[in-house]
């Protein structure tokens, strides 16, 4: 219970709310994968979610993404349901797994969400940035006609970060997106997305399996508890922006750091 | 100063020697290329001239095996036969491949988009399958004639089940995150078919055609084995009833060259349209 009144009482502050989840549960026939999860997702801030195998990070984002219904509960982003939130593209979503079209240039894979879903009432929202001005700011700029094997894993990644971009999302969703990829390149890429998050001011909710990235690039960490899924706690994490790389070598960083390893050993 | 002077003369150095790496690994390619045309021709030849001077040495006589230069004369004497011959198979053999192929993806489609008309219809694609060609063959022709149709007919079933069961596979080789990225983005089932199911599985539709391309010719020659005056097939028949064995060797030659033209063009068609690796 302390957890759900510590979610209401942030509701009661000022800044407007990008998605709300109100008690919302799901259930895979008699496998409940998130119970009663209360939370109010600020607008422009930067979430990450943490939490033990089988907590529901990944269900949790898919909930929002109106990828699974809801058992019961409610779910808002931004006042609308998520179908309507769907169809008027208020959100995007980046996957584990690049999952470009390995035949579609770079350029072509970002275009693809502006050639879907007019059939089904889709008004698609047009970014102020054209897909080459996206590719550019991801840092593709020449590559836009490269297929996607011919590309690393990182420029992957970064191409699917362009095509979320595309209908300039109000929410960001991604589900471990550099979970795969190599240390080096993962930090390049939390530097960049930071710099994204600045740049377009979208709400980024951030599922991740490490520990320092959480903090590294989230304002708030949700930790989620598994058995059922749900909330544990909700961690500020009050390092100054811009962030570089060196900060995870400071003291309070690591503060942070612990706290989480901790709470996650007792989840 | 020393240091500079140094970097100075190294430079040239550099750009000389990766010069001469660059030499040396255009050489390499250029055997390797060589190599790879010269081994097999060299094998190839020598098994002719063996041949060739087996036959000629042992006295065998020409209606039991003719010697490489008896075909070859046969080939160039009798091409105008050989090429009448030629065209009624081809044609059979491309018409066929059209129909069995064209219904073997119309038919995937149906059975990727409902799953009760692929528990349906697919026991009996299989049960299609297991009926040797040889034994349908005259059924086929007795119900159609000795005509063109009946071995268009008899060809699109020999290419029918193989490019069934790829077309299907490529029509869901879709992973779920592409269709979990299709759903956010309020894709129509036909927008998933036409941007992403389908294109995914032409690499298995043309690995499918491959197979198709010399397995049309079969059929084609065992139709025109059960009931035909003119292709490939009736020529082979007729050349060896009547022990004329250099045009046999001939016609076959021109069978397999059938193949050849029609398994290259696939080729060709797959290397123009898949350009990507999965």
């Amino acid at each position: 219970m302390s957890v759900n009144e510590t979610a209401q009482t942030q509701a009661t502050g000022f800044s407007p709310v990008a998605a709300s989840l109100k008690n919302a549960s799901v259930r895979f026939g008699s496998f409940t994968a998130i119970e009663n999860l209360s939370l109010d997702i600020e607008e422009g801030a930067f979430y990450t979610i943490l939490g033990p195998s089988g907590c529901g990070k990944s269900t949790m984002l898919r909930l929002v993404s109106d990828l699974i219904p809801a058992a019961s509960g409610d779910v808002r982003i931004f006042g609308k349901t998520t179908e309507e939130a769907r169809i008027a593209r208020e959100f995007a979503f980046v996957f584990q797994d690049s999952t470009l079209l390995p035949w579609r240039t770079a350029l072509a894979n970002v275009e693809l969400p502006l050639e879907m879903g007019r059939k089904r009432g889709v008004k698609i929202p047009l970014s102020d940035k054209s897909p080459m001005e996206l590719l550019e700011l991801v840092g593709l700029k020449g590559r836009e006609n490269a297929l996607p094997h011919e590309l690393s894993g990182g420029m992957r990644q970064r191409v699917a970060i362009a095509r979320a971009l595309v209908c300039k999302p109000k929410l960001l969703l991604m589900d471990e997106p550099f979970g795969a990829l190599d240390e080096m390149t993962r930090d390049h890429l939390n530097l960049q997305l930071l710099q994204i998050w600045k740049e377009t001011g979208v709400t980024i909710l951030f599922v991740t399996h490490s520990i320092p990235e959480a903090v590294f690039l989230g304002q708030k960490v949700l930790m989620l508890q598994a058995h059922p899924g749900r909330l544990k706690e909700i961690v500020d994490i009050d390092l100054p922006h811009p962030r570089q790389i060196k900060l995870r070598d400071t003291a309070p960083f690591t503060r942070y750091t612990a706290h989480l390893r901790e709470l996650l050993e007792t989840c | 100063m020393t240091m500079v002077e140094k970097a100075d003369l190294a430079e040239p150095n550099e750009t000389e020697l990766a010069a001469k790496i660059d030499a040396e690994q255009v050489r390499m390619e250029r055997r390797r290329k060589i190599e790879a045309f010269l081994i097999p021709m060299t094998t190839v030849v020598s098994l002719l001239l063996i041949w060739q001077f087996g036959v000629r040495y042992f006295e065998v006589p020409m209606y039991i095996a003719p010697a490489p230069s008896d075909v070859g004369a046969a080939l160039i004497k009798q091409f105008p036969l050989l090429l009448t011959n030629f065209w009624p198979t081809f044609y059979e053999s491309v018409l066929g491949f059209f129909v069995g192929n064209l219904a073997a993806v119309c038919i995937a489609v149906a059975f990727v988009h409902n799953k009760t008309v692929q528990k349906a219809f697919f026991p009996i694609a299989v049960f299609i399958n297991t009926i040797p060609i040889l034994a349908v063959a005259p059924i086929l022709i007795l119900i159609l004639g000795p005509g063109l149709s009946a071995k268009i007919v008899i060809v699109s079933l020999i290419c029918f089940f193989p490019t069934l069961v790829n077309m299907v596979r490529g029509l869901q080789a879709v992973s779920p995150q592409a269709l979990e990225l299709a759903r956010i983005l309020s894709a129509t089932k036909s927008e998933i078919f036409w941007k992403m199911r389908l294109p995914s599985s032409l690499p298995f539709l043309f690995s499918a055609l491959k197979i198709a391309a010399t397995t049309s010719v079969i059929g084609a020659i065992v139709g025109e084995w059960v009931g035909a005056d003119v292709g490939l097939g009736a020529l082979i028949l007729d050349s060896s009833f009547n022990f004329r064995a250099a045009l046999l060797y001939a016609t076959v030659f021109m069978s397999s060259g059938l193949s050849v033209i029609l398994f290259a063009s696939v080729t060709i068609a797959e290397r123009l349209i898949v350009r990507w690796h999965t």
